[in-house]
């Protein structure tokens, strides 16, 4: 059981949460991700880490709500408690002086993308961030991103926002403009996958953070499992971040809505019960 | 881990014992057939993921069947259980009445006795050994049932004995998983007097026997009583921490562990890496089963989704496809078939399990083996190819190589699919300790008579070191490790 400690709204949809999870706020690292359950009939889901304070004791996650499990995560506030929380999992992000780093994330994508672009700003890299959303409510963590990024574009798709386009538009006025040497890309992976169409088009090593289907986390399920240049890997415990280049965005996407219908069922049912 | 033969022989020849012996002549001992188990009806079972098939004996059936042991001079079905069991003691105590004290002589080697005596593979084990098989050609006595029964026994009856430990030493040991190697290393080193703690990665005790194992195999109930006793002797239980992970070994050094079992299983499922298989509706019988077992899938209250098939197939011939089938069955499959790429002699499932499978009307197309794999446009799959096999030379296995027939491809017509083909030892553990020594197969290597890995204080055992075994093997496995790393705590201290 974890305390929540605090909660913020950063649009209707998308909350922060701080949780008290000492252990893990100490051995987690940038890149890693928890497995959450909220109720004894919970499901098992992972959310990226997006930040954590070892001298509190806590951890940040960011968690939109799309079926039954963000919701009742989302519906959590201070003082409840996380049934079950388990981490940190997945691969580190591997960090180190590269030169100028370009992070692109979109929509909640941003929130795991917070502490990799800290990590690689305290590497002595240069950080341009281009932080994506459909529209201004949806920009989360601007003040956070900016702290890391020497410079930092915000895109929005109705332009209500920074500037009107999607994020690969920011992206390639980047790349157009200066040297790249290693791109960042989290987000839905419909968008991974054009991020990384474009910066294959200019031969930039790139890094995509996955957000697949999982049950454990720990390698044990393989219901994670992508295929990374022909092979197939597990995001779990091979990721979450792969060579954005060799990740088969098609399959993910397809793998993605695997269960679609249950989920749909599910949340269905979910709200049936609580309009009764 | 054995038994003194001359324990045994002294054990034999006690006044209770001898006069058992005279009391019913060999003759009429043999002339007794063999009890046949009862079971829920094969029809109504298959409606119920969560009721047990076996219902277990009556304390007249297992009388009976406990009147067909001899009482050998020479018991080779000791031999022939891993952790060896003094069998014919545990049945002769049923027979004279004992019901108790076969428990408690049960539990001098196997701390799980309700466990093993519904998941062991007896038929390979110590019935394999009988002197009924070996000498007489006739069905063995019924040596896993007599178990199951024993321990049930005892359970039920609630006079259930907390083992006597030694005083408390004060020294804290850990166990990195809490499946059958771990949960025995833990019972054991309580009784030694050590202050035990269970660290498990997910939010449940138990490791396979709550993931794996289904309900109507192995009911969740009676790994739970197994749990509480566990407790009981002041073992302590941690859930949602992976040690490595959550925090380092080191970590736990510094909190006071002084030393360490790790169990943590073979977690990573196989594929069998060929087109298609990354399709919707693929999935590996760690997931399904997970799904349903860990998870509750099945039931309308559980947020977990599960994936229900028409026409299942499923992958495999070990106790883990029996599984995995039997389970599509109960959740609604109107077709759920087998496919095994050697013939049913080589399959490696428990032989009750492919009894029962059949019984429930599960097919079997064995020497078949998919090839590849085909989705309609939303990427779920509904085709698949599959192609005949024949039998070469025996492999290194000793069971007999299958060989692709050319040509003899042909498709079924599948919606959901689950591979049951094997695990692959679970790498976060290893990860996390370069030092570690591990084979390339990621199996850590120990040293076999006393369990002790490559760093002194780390003991291993289980699936994480033989790379998939039974219950059985795994629970020798922590018990001689508790037995070891206790010496060896024991001379650090001098």
């Amino acid at each position: 059981m974890n305390k929540i400690v605090e909660k913020e709204y950063f649009s209707e949809k998308v909350v922060k949460i701080v949780v008290e999870a000492p252990q893990i706020s100490r051995s987690r690292k940038a890149g890693n991700f928890v497995i959450l359950r909220v109720g004894e009939k919970g499901e098992r889901f992972p959310l990226t880490i997006a930040g954590a304070d070892p001298e509190r004791g806590t951890i940040t996650l960011v968690v939109q709500t799309v079926g039954v499990s963000s919701t009742k995560l989302a519906a959590l506030e201070p003082g409840d408690h996380i049934t079950d929380l388990v981490g940190p999992l997945g691969q580190a992000t591997h960090v180190e002086k590269k030169g100028t780093i370009l992070a692109a994330g979109g929509g909640v994508g941003v929130a795991p993308m917070l502490p990799i672009v800290e990590a690689f700003k305290k590497a002595g890299n240069r950080v341009i961030s281009v932080i994506a959303a459909r529209n201004k409510d949806l920009i989360i963590l601007e003040e956070q991103i900016r702290q890391w990024s020497d410079e930092v574009i915000i895109m929005t798709d109705d332009g209500s926002y920074g500037r009107q386009g999607l994020v690969t538009t920011g992206m390639e006025e980047v790349i157009l403009r200066e040297k790249i040497d290693e791109c960042i890309v989290i987000g839905p992976a419909i968008m991974m996958k054009f991020a990384a169409l474009l910066t294959k088009k200019y031969n930039i090593p790139t890094q995509a953070s996955l957000n697949t289907i999982m049950v454990d986390g720990t390698g044990m399920c393989g219901a994670c499992r992508v295929t990374v240049g022909g092979k197939t890997r597990f995001t779990c415990v091979d990721g979450p971040e792969f060579d954005a280049h060799q990740v088969d965005f098609d399959e993910m996407l397809m793998r993605l809505g695997g269960y679609r219908n249950e989920e749909k069922e599910a949340f269905d049912h979910f709200h049936h019960k609580c309009n009764h | 881990m054995s038994i003194d033969p001359e324990t045994i022989k002294k054990e034999r020849s006690t006044g209770w014992r001898e006069a058992l012996r005279a009391k019913t002549k060999n003759k009429d001992r043999i002339a007794v057939e063999r009890v046949h188990m009862p079971e829920l009806e094969p029809g109504i079972r298959v409606h119920h993921q969560d009721r047990e098939v076996n219902r277990g004996l009556s304390l007249a059936q297992a009388s009976l069947e406990a009147t067909r042991c001899m009482d050998c001079v020479n018991p080779t079905c000791i031999e022939g259980c891993p952790v060896s069991i003094n069998i014919p003691k545990f049945v002769k105590y049923i027979e004279n009445g004992e019901v108790l004290q076969a428990a408690a002589t049960l539990k001098e080697t196997n701390a799980l006795p309700a466990v093993c005596g519904r998941v062991c593979p007896q038929e390979k084990q110590c019935e394999s050994r009988c002197f009924y098989v070996e000498k007489l050609n006739k069905p063995s006595v019924a040596i896993g049932h007599l178990e199951r029964f024993a321990a049930d026994f005892e359970r039920e009856s609630g006079s259930c004995n907390i083992p006597e430990t030694l005083p408390p030493n004060g020294i804290k040991v850990a166990t990195v998983g809490s499946g059958p190697a771990a949960l025995a290393f833990a019972g054991d080193m309580a009784k030694f007097g050590y202050d035990v703690t269970v660290f498990e990665a997910l939010h449940e005790i138990g490791g396979v026997l709550k993931y794996g194992i289904p309900e109507f195999r192995l009911p969740n109930a009676i790994v739970d009583f197994e749990l509480e006793n566990l407790r009981k002797t002041g073992v302590k239980f941690v859930t949602n921490f992976i040690v490595g992970r959550t925090a380092t070994f080191d970590d736990l050094k510094d909190e006071g562990y002084q030393g360490f079992f790790i169990g943590s299983g073979a977690g990573l499922p196989r594929f069998m890496e060929i087109p298609g298989e990354n399709y919707n509706g693929i999935l590996s019988s760690n997931e399904y089963l997970t799904r349903v077992n860990l998870m509750g899938a099945n039931s309308e209250d559980s947020d977990t989704p599960v994936l229900k098939g028409r026409n299942v197939a499923v992958i495999g011939g070990g106790n883990t496809a029996m599984d995995s089938v039997r389970t599509a069955l109960r959740l609604g499959a109107e077709r759920a078939t087998i496919i095994y790429r050697r013939s049913e002699v080589e399959m490696p499932a428990r032989i009750e399990e492919v009894k029962h499978a059949k019984e429930e009307g599960v097919e079997f197309m064995t020497l078949c083996n998919p090839v590849e794999y085909f989705a309609d446009k939303n990427g779920r799959v509904n085709r698949m190819r599959v192609v005949r096999m024949g039998l070469g030379e025996p492999d290194t296995s000793g069971r007999r190589r299958p060989i692709v027939l050319e040509g003899s491809e042909f498709d079924l017509h599948v919606d959901l699919v689950i591979v049951a083909v094997g695990v692959s030892p679970n790498p976060l553990v290893p990860a996390s300790l370069p030092a570690l020594k591990v084979s390339r197969w990621g199996t850590i290597i120990v040293n076999e008579d006393n369990m002790q890995t490559s760093l002194p204080e780390m003991f291993a055992g289980g699936d994480i070191v033989r790379g998939g075994a039974t219950v059985i093997l795994a629970m020798g496995d922590g018990r001689r490790a508790a037995e070891h790393m206790h010496a060896f705590l024991e001379t650090k201290r001098t």
